[in-house]
């Protein structure tokens, strides 16, 4: 109890009891303990002369990189298509596979809780824990470098992250519509089509539009890996040490993502 | 004509929501189905259509044993039952056209239904039940802009709409107000008598019930206490449905109420206002 | 009742005739002029079917034993500097959120800590990862820095929002009793958003560790060099390892902290 009569009867009032505060500084002790074990480990091989040279460094490749190459802007505006087309391909086709995997993993609509969901649920969680980048460098390897690989990486990463957020809306769905339009004598595809679906359709565009915004961002970088768009651009510039470049290719993505977002944004307002 | 034999429901958590109940509602007549929360009222008029498996007992509709029949049997047989719901139950984001026809589901293949292309007799049905619970002027609004009674209105031509043999209501007033409950109430009453349809109605108001339906069947604990004519509900007959109080006043308002409604007469098609 | 037949269409989405067609057409348009650009190369795709069939094969039987040392180096190097980037990235990441409140925060403070909010969260993480391992050299050391800077901008920026959310019932109740601006901040606005922040540096906890795969690509260290390494000699047994090494930690990450959050709030 946090409050106690001492001897002499008055009340003491503490936050928590003794056990409680013993056991938070415990906690707290073993964060800082794990930190300094982490740090050592981390820094045993770091090479400290070059930390301390780092801002001479960057002041260094700050002044090669302005003013930008803006005459290169002729050159980026094929990859910035392609980066664009890569988004957007990839969540239609994220969307379009999202779709029934979010519809098997909700547990009032899998056909069965004990075999299909978590099978569902594990497709969910693959493509959810590996980034798209990673899903491009294995692509890469197998289609060849390419918006291809760029579109099927999106897909492959968004495809979790849809599902994931739509089968949480759909086991918040009112169960009363869903009754009304069983009780008519309405086919399971047709419960489905009238009594489910208008109920999540908000949710589905938002999450949609919302990926897509993400997708933009992502598909900057998948040309790192040889997956196309304007990180092809980045990669050969960083290679060759073409700075001015690389600060125009930073300013095109900057403003890309900007642009992203605001259209996402006017879009999801428009929806709700 | 709607038989219900020996019908039980046990729950898989082992509650008794439904007692060994027979009843039999010839068409045309519209019975209340009255009780303390709990008494198994909405488990039963769920187990007619199947919206909750029965666990023992048949339930006959027109000599066809709805209990046994298999999933695209109850499919086709559901058509022939309305069903009207305590919070009306309807798409939020879909019109009130597309409500209404949504009791037309039953008739109509998937792809059709999905793209919204209905056949014309369909609409025209549509359009007739509408037009008699009012709602005209409202077609191509969202069900989510209506009001709680329009709303209901909506429920009642979804269920309408399927041309049933059988109502099934549950609760229909209970988020309404007392006027618009009323209103509905009537509405409901008035729809059977022209078109022969028997109905259901489980209602928590006893004085609402003893106003509008012919016949009253009292529940309690999933078993029947009660069946008889409205006025055939005496202080003792509610106490067995609900236990010891004092019901004089109940009764009583009931039926001054009754004679308040005579006085002022509300015709039955300024409903629409509602 | 009515006799004549009326007609019924459902309202459509775009009122404006002209406008719902030219929408469609454009969609149309766009869709199959951006599926036009994408190059088929069905040669090279045929070669791949073979490395694909590996690949599949590699997640059938895992290889986990021929190279556990680099897969241990590397699994080691992305947990510390999960755990280094994360903590770094939560202590630093209450002033700036705090500075980019607007309801407790000075104006240039509150301008500064918002440009430095916009600039970590537009970046990539893989964008920052190049140029610190260009300045501060490859390693572990330049991932952390990179997994710090964007936990930063991404717990600021909610934290700031939270505050800014806050019920200001109860700040203006502890301002009335006299207290000081820490006084407040500690009365007042921790008690408030304190719970969500540690719901969302758990979340953090994940996203950085998915994110210290990532780095290792462009050379900042972790279980992501290894990879790129395994995919560059086509070992995809040893690949697949790598990838369910992955999924498996990032579950049981999730699942730790649901734990922990179900418990605080």
């Amino acid at each position: 109890m946090p409050v106690s009569l001492s001897r002499d009867g008055d009340r003491h009032w503490k936050r928590r009891t003794s056990r409680a505060e013993w056991l938070r500084f415990a906690g707290w002790l073993a964060l800082v303990m794990l930190f300094i074990f982490t740090w050592r480990v981390m820094t045993q091989d770091t090479i400290w002369a070059f930390v301390l040279d780092a801002p001479r460094q960057a002041a260094d490749i700050g002044s090669r990189m302005w003013p930008p190459r803006w005459s290169y802007m002729s050159a980026l505006w094929k990859p910035l298509w392609d980066t664009i087309n890569m988004a957007t391909l990839g969540t239609l086709l994220a969307v379009i596979l999202a779709v029934p995997v979010a519809f098997l993993t909700a547990r009032n609509t899998t056909p069965s809780v004990v075999f299909v969901r978590p099978v569902a649920l594990l497709v969910i969680v693959s493509s959810r824990s590996i980034n798209a980048l990673i899903w491009a460098l294995l692509l890469v390897t197998i289609l060849g470098p390419g918006v291809l690989a760029g579109v099927i990486a999106i897909a492959l990463r968004s495809v979790g992250f849809i599902a994931k957020l739509l089968y949480e809306a759909i086991e918040e769905i009112n169960i009363e519509p869903v009754e009304a339009i069983r009780a008519t004598g309405a086919s399971a595809p047709q419960v489905l089509a009238w009594g489910i679906w208008p109920q999540i359709t908000p949710a589905f565009a938002g999450i949609s539009v919302f990926r897509w915004d993400i997708n933009i961002r992502e598909a900057t970088v998948l040309g790192l890996v040889g997956a196309g768009g304007i990180g092809v651009n980045l990669e050969s510039s960083m290679n060759t040490l073409a700075w001015p470049q690389v600060t125009l290719i930073l300013i095109v993505i900057l403003a890309t993502v900007i642009v992203s977002e605001w259209v996402s944004a006017k879009i999801r307002h428009a929806l709700l | 004509m709607l038989v219900i034999d020996n019908l039980t429901k046990r729950y898989s958590t082992g509650d008794l929501a439904v007692d060994n109940v027979s009843l039999s509602v010839p068409a045309g007549q519209v019975v209340g189905l009255i009780g303390p929360s709990g008494a198994g009222k909405s488990s039963l008029i769920r187990c007619v259509n199947r919206l909750v498996e029965p666990s023992e007992g048949a339930i006959k509709l027109n000599g066809l044993d709805l209990s046994k029949l298999s999933r695209g049997a109850l499919g086709k047989a559901r058509r022939r039952m309305g069903m009207i719901f305590q919070e009306y139950a309807l798409v939020d984001r879909l019109t009130v056209m597309e409500n209404v026809l949504s009791g037309r589901l039953g008739y109509v293949g998937f792809w059709r239904s999905y793209l919204r292309r209905f056949p014309q007799a369909d609409i025209d049905r549509a359009f007739v039940v509408l037009e008699r619970v009012g709602l005209l002027d409202h077609i191509d609004k969202r069900a989510d802009a209506l009001s709680g009674g329009q709303r209901q209105r909506v429920g009642i031509a979804r269920a309408l709409v399927q041309e049933p043999d059988l109502l099934l209501v549950d609760e229909p007033t209970a988020s309404l107000d007392p006027k618009t409950s009323r209103q509905i109430m009537r509405l409901i009453v008035e729809i059977c008598a022209e078109r022969g349809l028997a109905a259901i109605v489980n209602i928590h108001d006893v004085a609402l019930a003893q106003m509008f339906v012919q016949r009253i069947v009292g529940l309690r604990k999933g078993a029947i206490v009660f069946d008889g004519p409205p006025d055939g509900l005496t202080p003792e007959a509610l106490t067995e449905i609900y236990g010891a109080e004092d019901w004089a006043s109940t009764i009583s308002k009931a039926q001054e109420e009754d004679a308040d409604e005579a006085e002022t007469g509300l015709p039955g098609n300024t409903l629409a206002s509602a | 009742m009515s006799s004549i037949s009326r007609r019924w269409t459902p309202p459509p989405l775009i009122a404006n005739r002209a406008l719902r067609y030219g929408v469609y057409a454009g969609l149309c348009l766009y869709l199959l002029v951006a599926f036009s650009t994408i190059e088929f190369n069905w040669t090279r795709m045929s070669e791949g079917a073979a490395r694909a069939g590996n690949l599949f094969a590699g997640f059938l039987r895992p290889d986990f034993t021929s190279r556990w040392d680099d897969i241990e180096a590397g699994l080691l190097e992305s947990l510390t500097m999960t755990v280094t980037s994360t903590i770094v990235g939560i202590i630093l990441s209450i002033p700036f959120g705090i500075g980019a409140a607007r309801n407790i925060a000075p104006v240039p403070v509150y301008a500064f800590c918002r440009a430095f909010i916009a600039v970590a969260r537009s970046l990539q993480e893989v964008i920052i990862a190049i140029f610190l391992v260009v300045l501060f050299g490859f390693g572990p050391f330049a991932g952390f820095l990179t997994l710090a800077f964007a936990t930063i901008g991404f717990l600021a920026k909610l934290l700031a929002e939270d505050i800014e959310d806050c019920d200001p019932a109860p700040l203006e109740a502890i301002r009335a009793t006299g207290a000081g601006w820490w006084q407040v901040l500690a009365y007042a606005i921790l008690p408030q958003v304190a719970p969500r922040l540690i719901g969302l540096s758990l979340y953090r906890v994940d996203i950085n560790f998915r994110e210290s795969a990532v780095v290792g690509i462009v050379g900042a260290g972790g279980i992501g060099a290894t990879l790129n390494t395994a995919m560059d000699r086509y070992e995809f047994d040893s690949a697949a390892a790598i990838l369910l090494i992955i999924i498996g930690i990032v579950l049981a990450c999730e699942y730790a902290s649901g734990f922990i959050r179900a418990k605080v709030q």
